[in-house]
């Protein structure tokens, strides 16, 4: 029988290793797996490189990893963000490096990761910094720069309802990067707010397909990072 | 010349409601952070325009009630929001799908510089302390049909906002169509930054006067 359920959060992430690329889902505390990140920290791999959209904020979830010295490279369209100040702190210093990605171009490179692409022709960034060094080749008189799809060793999601086959819905713009870096990783890694049995979740409403998800673990009530921020919460607490 | 009491210009509210008068019916539109998110307040009525936030919703509704917030229905600058009926959720390739696909109809911006040519600054000062963040208006810039820009004339120093050439680094090169301006709204052209309307009580010469590169008038 096919059962994807983890039995811990400390399970879940047990083989994430040294120099590791992890994707980590969310936009802003949107979508953010806090628990999973935070088994991560006590996990204790380091020398990873974090696919992720922001950077996190206060000294939870993400920040917290960065802030524990796990992360030597972030890739990511948006690295300050209200409240967010352990990674620019670091960055300031020199003590972790940026890969800056706009927004869509980091979506359509983990969508290509996960799709076999190896790399493709965009129009964003064409004439700017972002560009620079970057092949770049006309179709129809209009330039376009290449870029690399993205591929990594685990992703980390958040999910509304899953099943032991891995089958994801989300909830509202808690989706965004899920279902991609679903796709791009050797192990996908969920943690869900509810795992129900196979055959109740309509197959209609699958967003993500179980065969891209390696990993679920049910977290009931995941924590919201604004509130853990207002709370001036520290991980490890 | 005895000026007092006469104000100068447009308020910012004045000015979203200038640019929500030049958005048609079934528009699809994206908005960007700041004085853009005004300009969904003054849509006239009998006209539906349909707002898509490039965190993955397309018919985004007003802020909810307090206490009604969900932290995961959010938009693009991490503020709670609604979703109106009808609207529709999806990941982020899609959503950049919908932006660099060419299917958004109008995306409104705010600005740093913006260049005679239509060259768009607006994410980063190039300041070596500075950590750059680009978010998604390099996709916006290239891909949604009409770029309008939002923004005061000039900077809180009083320079010039609208240059010859961007001096910091460009967000997108010959995007701008429009501008919107707390004095003037003016249009970037092949044949130049053309002045379509004059905010109220400003001259054509007050806003040469701010202003680096030529201005025409139709």
């Amino acid at each position: 029988m096919i059962n994807k359920q983890a039995s811990s959060l400390s399970e879940a992430v047990v083989d994430i290793f040294d120099g590791a690329t992890v994707m980590v889902g969310g936009f802003g505390e949107a979508g953010s797996p806090i628990e999973l990140i935070h088994a991560l920290i006590d996990h204790g791999a380091k020398n990873l490189t974090v696919i992720s959209n922001n950077t996190g904020s206060g000294h939870v979830g993400l920040a917290a990893l960065i802030e524990n010295k796990q992360v030597k490279k972030m890739i990511c369209s948006f690295p300050r963000t209200a409240n967010s100040m352990v990674f620019p702190e670091l960055y300031r210093a020199g003590n972790i490096e940026l890969e800056l990605v706009p927004q869509g171009t980091l979506a359509e490179r983990i969508r290509a990761g996960g799709a076999g692409i190896p790399a493709f022709y965009t129009a964003t960034s064409v004439s700017t910094l972002l560009a620079e060094g970057k092949e770049s080749r006309d179709f129809n008189n209009q330039k376009f720069v290449l870029e690399y799809g993205i591929k990594a060793d685990f992703s980390l999601v958040k999910c509304d309802k899953a099943d032991r086959y891995g089958n994801l819905t989300y909830h509202a713009t808690a989706r965004n990067f899920g279902p991609i870096m679903c796709t791009a990783a050797t192990v996908t890694i969920v943690q869900a707010k509810t795992i129900v049995d196979a055959g109740n979740i309509n197959p209609e409403e699958v967003i993500t397909p179980g065969i891209f998800v390696n990993r679920v673990i049910e977290v009931n009530n995941p924590a919201h990072e604004s509130s853990l921020v207002e709370q001036e919460k520290k991980y490890p607490w | 010349m005895v000026t007092t009491g006469k104000k100068i210009g447009w308020n910012r509210a004045e000015m979203a409601q200038k640019v929500a008068l030049d958005i048609p019916n079934g528009s699809y539109v994206n908005l960007g952070i700041g004085i853009p998110e005004m300009i969904a307040d003054f849509v006239p009525k009998g006209r539906e325009v349909i707002y898509q936030t490039e965190n993955g919703l397309l018919g985004m509704g007003k802020a909810p009630n307090q206490g009604d917030e969900d932290k995961e229905l959010i938009n693009a600058g991490k503020k709670c929001v609604t979703a109106i009926p009808g609207a529709s959720y999806f990941h982020h390739a899609d959503s950049f799908a919908m932006i660099r696909g060419g299917h958004i109809d109008i995306c409104v911006l705010g600005a740093m510089q913006v260049s005679k040519n239509g060259d768009l600054a607006n994410w980063s000062t190039g300041a070596k302390d500075a950590i750059p963040a680009v978010g998604g208006a390099m996709d916006l810039v290239a891909g949604v049909k009409k770029i309008f820009v939002i923004t005061q004339h000039v900077t809180k120093h009083g320079a010039p906002k609208i240059l010859k050439k961007c001096t910091f680094p460009i967000t997108g090169k010959q995007v701008v169509k429009r501008i919107y301006t707390d004095l003037a709204i003016i249009d970037v052209t092949k044949n130049g930054l053309f002045v379509k309307e004059l905010g109220p009580n400003v001259t054509l010469d007050y806003v040469k006067e701010r202003t680096e590169p030529k201005l025409k008038q139709y």
